[in-house]
């Protein structure tokens, strides 16, 4: 598996620095509550050769980071229950979680991506998920880990 | 003969999947999931297509629970549910009813009751009509599988 698991916590003490995971395959986490763009996602990844994990909300992906887990990419979805898109982000960030970060959204007004951004994307993406889209993701992922 | 009967219904297909091109009803992306569906996936495309029906349903309901509500409609609620259906619709390629979507998401950022009601009177009636075209595709698909699936005898 890309990512580790460490050990589990429910709570994180400080500031957690995301350690990279090793090797030439890229992990993302899809973090996302509607199942169909879950299903759809992970497949999609998968056949780009991505090792792809999912959670349904901001909740699940702050607490697999808190348990050590790390990804080279995220994939954030904006409204979801229990924990939001950009409380997830601000969340991530404030742990020094240094992974690619990219919103993706059903809305496609600048002032809501802009306020999407501003909580500490890398990039935000308006749905569907496309082939173009993964490739530029893996385009900026090769240059950002230099692979 | 029978290998001609798998042929037919291929044709049948592609013509269907024109039509409903052609229409705006589907796009590109659908086109893009099926590139995905492969040996180790055969029904991928049936079995997203029919979680997004189960789901769609809900978000439907509770739509029209919003928009009929007498007192006072919840529009930020209904912008959440309409924000989920367009990206789950967009993400199947639905191209026709997210578009609807969006038109009604706009109707809720205004707080216009009018223009919601009849936004979901429409929406409605796509869903219909893509539920009904997307088992009409699906059906033709199965026939075909079940067609080609037939062989000759071997004889030695």
């Amino acid at each position: 598996m890309a990512f580790r698991m460490g050990n589990s916590s429910t709570k994180c003490s400080g500031s957690s620095k995301n350690c990279l995971a090793t090797g030439n395959k890229f992990s993302v986490l899809v973090v996302d509550d509607d199942p169909v763009v879950q299903r759809i996602h992970r497949v999609f990844l998968n056949r780009f050769g991505f090792e792809t994990q999912v959670v349904g909300n901001g909740k699940e992906a702050v607490d697999l980071y808190c348990s050590g887990a790390s990804f080279h990419l995220v994939l954030m979805d904006m409204e979801m229950p229990v924990m939001d898109g950009p409380e997830a982000t601000r969340e991530l960030r404030g742990m020094e979680v240094s992974s690619m970060i990219v919103g993706m959204t059903s809305r496609d007004r600048d002032s809501e991506k802009q306020a999407f951004m501003a909580a500490g994307l890398d990039d935000c993406r308006v749905k569907p998920l496309t082939a173009d889209i993964i490739t530029s993701l893996l385009h900026q992922l090769n240059i950002k880990y230099q692979y | 003969m029978l290998g001609l009967g798998a042929d037919r219904l291929r044709a049948d297909m592609n013509r269907l999947l024109a039509f409903l091109f052609h229409q705006g009803v589907l796009d590109e992306q659908f086109l893009q999931l099926q590139q995905l569906q492969d040996e180790s996936s055969p029904n991928f495309v049936s079995e997203v297509v029919n979680i997004y029906f189960h789901e769609s349903e809900k978000l439907l309901r509770n739509l029209r629970g919003l928009v009929l509500e007498r007192e006072f409609s919840d529009y930020k609620k209904m912008g959440i549910h309409l924000n989920q259906l367009i990206g789950s619709s967009s993400s199947i390629g639905a191209k026709r009813l997210t578009n609807i979507c969006v038109a009604f998401r706009a109707a809720s950022d205004q707080n216009n009751p009018t223009a919601c009601l009849r936004a979901l009177e429409l929406l409605e009636h796509e869903y219909c009509y893509l539920k009904n075209k997307l088992h009409e595709f699906f059906q033709i698909e199965q026939q075909r599988v079940m067609a080609a699936g037939v062989r000759y005898p071997i004889q030695n």
